[in-house]
This record gives C-alpha cells, sequence and structure tokens, in this order.
C-alpha cells in the first residue's frame, strides 16, 4: 500500500518537474506567442498536443469505465469523441488556419458581424468553464485516491502547476507541456492495458485480443443480473445512439479549445497534417479503452461473483474509502453489480475507477499503479490548461478588448491575457473543490451546445458565401436555445422536475437536432436578407486556397523565393 | 472593420488578397475546378465516413453482429474499433490528395516559411 503511495509520489513529482521545467523554456513576451504559440509549431508536436488537450480527465479516468458498463453501446463516446476530427479534418481546420488569427470568436466575428463575435466569445467561455471543472475534480480523485491528499489540497495543487505554466508560457508554454502530457498518459494508458491482455490471453495486443473475452464476458454478465456485453442497444435506443454519436461529433469539431489548436500550426498543410496525428494519437487510447473496459470487467466480476462479502479482494477495500466502492450492506455475497447507487445490487462500483484500479484489480506491479496515477494527472492538467487559455483570450481578446478598450499597446494585451488567466485558474480552483452539482452531467452537454452553436456558423461561414450575419446570429441563438430548453426539460439537476424523452432523444442527443435547426435558421434568415458585402466574399474566396499561386501573370507579387 | 491586430501578411510574404484584381477574370476558371475537385473529394471522404460508422456501426449493427470475427461479432467491431481506424485514415488519404491538388493547381504553400517568421 505504501510502496503503491511511493511510486506514486515519484511518478508525479517528477512529471510535474519536467512540466515546470519546459515551461520556463518556453515563456513568451508577445501576444501572438501567448494565443497561437506564434504559429511555429511541427505537425507532430501539435498533433501530440491536440491530442492531450482532447483527452480529459474524463477519455482517461472515466471511459474505459463507462464503456464497461454501457457496453455494446459505449460506441457512442468512442465513435463520438474520434468521428469528429474527419468533420474538423475536412470542413474546418485547413480554412481556420488560413485565415489565421488568435481565437475562433474572432474568426465569426471578421465572417459575420461584431455582434456574433460576442455570442461566440460568451458562448466559448461557458463550455470551456463548465468543462474545466471536471478536470478540476478529476485531478482531485487522482490526488485523494493515491496520494491520501485532501480533495482541496489536490485541486489547488494541480491548479498552481497549470497556472504557473499557462500564464507564463500561454499556448506556447501549454502546447509543449502537452506534448509532455500526452507521452505520460499513453505509456500509463498502454503500459497496463498490454499487460493485462497478454495475461489473461497470451496475446499482448489488447485491440485484438479482446474479442477471445467477449464470449465469456456475454455469459458471466448475464448470470450477474446484466446485459449481454456486446447486444446493441441494451443501454439506448438504436435513434439515440444515432444522434448522441452525431452530437458527440459535430460537437467536437465545434469546441473553441480543439479548433483553436490548428492556429498553432505552420502553415494549411500542417493544419491538415496536423488533424492526422492528433486522431492517430487519440486512436491509440481509444482503440484500447474498449478492450481496457471489456478485460476489466471481466477480471472484475470474476473476483467478486459468489464471493462472500468479508473475503472481498483487497483493492475494493482501498477504494471504498474514497467512496467509489460500496458493497450493499444486507449482501453476504456477491451476487450482482452495477455502476448504479439505486440499483440495489450487492456491490456498487463507480464508473471512474475502473481505469485507476485495472492494475490493482489485475494484480500489476506498485510503479504501474504509480504510472497510471500520473496518466490520470497529466490528462486532467492537459485539458484544463487548453480550456484556461480558450477562456483567457475569448475575455481579454474578444470582449474586454473588443467592446471595452479598444486600443491598446501589444504589451496590454499580453498582460490582460495574463491577467485573464490568472483570473480563470481561480475561479476554477473555487469551483473544482465546490463543483456545482450540475457540472458532473453538463460536460457531456457542453458537445450538444458547441454542435448546435459553433458548428453550423464556421462551416457555413466557409462553405456559403451567401450566409450572413443576421442569418448566423439568428441561427445561433436559435441553436443554443432549442438546445438549452429541451436539456432543461428533461433533466432534473436545472432544479426543475425531468419530463420524459420525446421520441427517445436523450438530452445528450438533442445537439444534433439543434444543429440542424441551427442550419436551417441560418440558410431560411441569410435567404430573406440581404447577401453580405463584398469584402466578407473575398475574405471567404482568399481562406479557400492555400497559398496565392505560382505561375500567376509576370507582375504580380507572387513569392517564389 | 479595421483591424488592430497585427497579422494578416505574416505568412511567408504572400500579396494581401486585394492584390489578384489585374489578374481576376482569367483566374476564375481554375478557381472554381480546385474548389468544385476539393468538394469532390470531401463528399466521398465523408460519405465512406458516414457509412462505416453510422451504416455499419449503428444502423446496421445488428445483421453484421451475426457475423463473428476473431472473437468480435462484426456489428460490434465496427462500432468500437473499425469506426476509429476508418476515420485515421480517412484523413491522412485526404491530406495527401490535397498536397496532390494544390500541388497541381500551384497553390501549395512555399516551405520557405520556417525561416521567416
Amino acid at each position: 500500500m505504501s510502496q503503491i503511495q511511493t511510486w506514486t509520489l515519484v511518478f508525479i513529482v517528477g512529471s510535474f518537474a519536467v512540466y515546470l521545467y519546459i515551461a520556463w523554456r518556453s515563456r513568451v513576451k508577445e501576444t501572438a506567442g501567448f494565443y497561437v504559440a506564434g504559429q511555429g509549431i511541427p505537425t507532430i508536436a501539435n498533433g501530440a498536443a491536440v491530442a492531450a488537450d482532447w483527452m480529459s480527465a474524463a477519455s482517461f479516468i472515466s471511459m474505459a469505465g463507462l464503456i464497461a458498463f454501457l457496453g455494446s453501446d459505449g460506441t457512442i463516446y468512442l465513435m463520438g469523441w474520434t468521428g469528429g476530427y474527419v468533420l474538423l479534418a475536412l470542413l474546418i481546420a485547413p480554412y481556420l488556419r488560413k485565415w489565421g488569427k488568435f481565437t475562433v470568436p474572432e474568426f465569426v466575428g471578421d465572417r459575420y458581424s461584431e455582434t456574433v463575435r460576442t455570442i461566440a466569445a460568451v458562448a466559448a467561455i461557458i463550455i470551456s468553464f463548465t468543462y474545466v471543472v471536471g478536470q478540476m475534480r478529476g485531478g482531485g480523485i487522482v490526488f485523494s485516491r493515491f496520494l491520501k491528499l485532501d480533495v482541496t489540497q489536490g485541486v489547488v495543487l494541480a491548479a498552481v502547476i497549470i497556472g504557473l505554466y499557462a500564464v507564463l508560457g500561454g499556448m506556447k508554454g501549454i502546447t509543449w507541456t502537452q506534448v509532455a502530457q500526452y507521452t505520460v498518459l499513453i505509456v500509463a494508458y498502454l503500459i497496463p492495458a498490454f499487460a493485462v491482455a497478454q495475461q489473461m490471453t497470451g496475446i499482448p495486443v489488447p485491440q485484438v485480443s479482446f474479442g477471445q473475452i467477449l464470449a465469456e464476458l456475454d455469459a458471466i454478465s448475464v448470470e450477474m443480473g446484466l446485459n449481454q456485453y456486446t447486444e446493441a442497444f441494451a443501454a439506448r435506443p438504436q435513434i439515440d445512439v444515432f444522434l448522441v454519436t452525431m452530437a458527440l461529433m459535430i460537437g467536437t469539431a465545434g469546441l473553441p479549445h480543439v479548433i483553436v489548436r490548428f492556429y498553432t500550426t505552420k502553415s494549411v498543410r500542417g493544419a491538415r497534417y496536423s488533424a492526422f496525428w492528433a486522431l492517430f494519437f487519440i486512436a491509440l487510447l481509444y482503440t484500447t479503452a474498449p478492450a481496457v473496459g471489456a478485460f476489466t470487467k471481466l477480471n472484475l466480476l470474476q473476483d467478486v461473483n459468489g464471493v462472500s462479502a468479508n473475503a472481498l479482494p483487497s483493492w475494493i477495500e482501498n477504494w471504498a474509502a474514497t467512496g467509489l466502492v460500496t458493497v450493499s450492506d444486507g449482501a453476504s455475497t456477491i451476487n450482482s453489480v452495477s455502476n448504479s447507487p439505486t440499483s440495489g445490487a450487492d456491490l456498487i462500483v463507480n464508473n471512474d475507477i475502473l481505469v485507476l484500479a485495472s492494475p490493482e484489480i489485475a494484480g500489476l506491479p506498485a510503479p504501474i499503479v504509480g504510472l497510471v496515477a500520473a496518466g490520470g494527472m497529466a490528462a486532467a492538467m492537459s485539458t484544463a490548461a487548453g480550456l484556461l487559455l480558450v477562456i483567457s483570450s475569448s475575455f481579454s481578446h474578444d470582449l474586454y478588448f473588443r467592446r471595452v478598450k479598444r486600443d491598446s499597446t501589444d504589451k496590454q494585451r499580453l498582460l490582460a491575457g495574463r491577467i485573464a488567466m490568472g483570473l480563470a485558474v481561480l475561479v476554477s480552483i473555487y469551483a473544482g473543490i465546490n463543483p456545482p452539482a450540475f457540472v458532473a452531467q453538463v460536460v457531456a452537454f457542453a458537445f450538444g451546445l458547441a454542435a448546435a452553436s459553433f458548428f453550423p456558423a464556421i462551416v457555413l461561414g466557409i462553405f456559403w458565401k451567401r450566409c450572413n450575419a443576421t442569418g448566423a446570429a439568428a441561427g445561433m441563438v436559435t441553436g443554443i436555445l432549442f438546445t438549452a430548453s429541451y436539456m432543461i426539460y428533461t433533466l432534473p439537476v436545472f432544479g426543475t422536475a425531468a419530463n420524459p424523452h420525446i421520441f427517445d432523444i436523450s438530452p445528450e442527443g438533442i445537439g444534433t437536432i439543434g444543429a440542424i435547426v441551427n442550419f436551417v435558421v441560418t440558410i431560411v434568415v441569410s435567404k430573406m436578407t440581404a447577401p453580405p458585402p463584398e469584402e466578407i466574399s473575398e475574405m471567404v474566396e482568399s481562406i479557400r486556397y492555400p497559398a496565392n499561386r505560382r505561375e500567376v501573370t509576370a507582375g504580380t507579387a507572387a513569392d517564389t523565393a | 472593420m479595421t483591424e488592430v491586430t497585427p497579422d494578416k501578411e505574416t505568412r511567408g510574404g504572400e500579396p494581401p488578397p486585394s492584390a489578384p484584381p489585374p489578374a481576376a477574370p482569367p483566374d476564375n476558371g481554375w478557381r472554381k475546378e480546385y474548389w468544385s475537385r476539393n468538394l469532390r473529394l470531401m463528399v466521398i471522404l465523408l460519405a465512406i465516413w458516414f457509412t462505416v460508422s453510422f451504416g455499419f456501426g449503428i444502423l446496421l449493427v445488428e445483421p453484421l453482429n451475426n457475423i463473428v470475427i476473431a472473437g468480435f461479432p462484426l456489428g460490434f467491431w465496427f462500432a468500437q474499433q473499425g469506426s476509429i481506424y476508418v476515420f485515421v485514415i480517412l484523413i491522412l488519404v485526404y491530406a495527401k490528395m490535397m498536397d496532390r491538388l494544390d500541388n497541381q493547381f500551384g497553390v501549395d504553400e512555399q516551405e520557405t516559411e520556417g525561416a521567416g517568421k
């Protein structure tokens, strides 16, 4: 036990030292460096940074556990959180990189109007904020379980480290630390997964070998009162699986902290390849996760099936201290397992611990457990840093300097960016310690809102010249209102009664419909109002071609140097 | 709408977008052609994206699950593994094909930027 603590400490302190060293090396002196890393990040490094930015505490800590309990329908997260990169690469990234400024609201501001920019900046802040709180909480879980620290101390410690390198280095510092964090988190995820795969099937590649245990897992699941693992639509109706997957995909392609990463590459071509590397790096974890889910679930079920309540394996006792595993009071032997506290099963296991506990469940040595803890921290910190940057840039660059103080020097802007970042860190510390009750659920809904607001405005802005400011503003507002209303209608968390789902559509899936509403409203209103001015058409035209044409008629200043 | 932010012309010494007017009319032909080829490629790749993920992974998952390969019901495999591999490949294909297209139309970026800014 204390051996696990020692190793955790070694890995966490070691990785933090690396992050701080990188932060010091990449501190910046101008706003271009602070917001878009001076547009000088090499493609593969940018891909790794996007992957770390993207894969949050939820991906690392919770996802395999969610899949383990959702079974086949866990696909909503697997496809939903990867498929969006295809949309991003084909529809958005190269064009926004060609246009090449600092923030996502800035693009819609230039393309449409200042009003749309303000709507976008506020939406970006809300979306990023709900998301960042989840990261702080994820970091807190790691600290409380592995180092026996108080959650409060854990959150403060993590936030101070993030704050240091984010304030010092801005996007440049964040990007290079994220490259290091990706390395830590992927190693931490893959080593135990490969070890478990080897142990259980003799084939060390989890992606290939988890097929071997599916039949067995189906059988034991049924025996313990769960659904057959590979049965489709056991957890959610088909139409909902479809809509949630779609909402997560277009939400991914519309999330400001993801899009902005493609501003940091050296070229348009770099943006395309960054998207490839990003998804490649993400896929390493995302194709492993369903295997981890299946293996850990089988291990867990076999460990406890029919075992008497006072002879349970030691990991259950260790995790019971965090309140994430509960043995039901009346149970003398374990005959049923669930992830839902209200199910009345003999053993209740929280989704969040399956990955963190998987090395212990499989009986792997202490250093690996410590490594997984450091990986969980890396995932939480890298995402939090990226989100804090969006909050700070939306606030200082898109709101303060556009709405309040329009003339200012680069120095002032940089200082304001840093102050906004510092404030965002403080607010997120507070929210991480006292998470608003709805946040845990709302993280998934941030996607719905991004899908219903940013995605249609950006895609139409690039692909349809006729789209105008009135249309985009109307579309974004109706998209957000529609989506948020349905979420409030179906969820009890906002203090209202939960109403039943209409047509089997869950609140996570409504973003797809919200996006369609946004598209329709934008198109109809644009058609009914005057076309955008000539210079907007020219701007749209110019972002469609990566560079000026080489062999233009003599005289024009095409750059051949 | 005049910009206070420094940027716009920091990349690779491209002339600002307002430069082409003298050569504009002959320009339009290649621009249309380039753009429609880009769109065609995009539509084909997105059709594959949709078929593999929403088609095989969700709409047809139940019939496909009757086929079992190496322990995996096929629909389940597409939903949890196969679609992700296809996504990665699609983006790589897009990037490669666009390299070719850019090159063909002479709009590829000169690799001089590293030295620039």
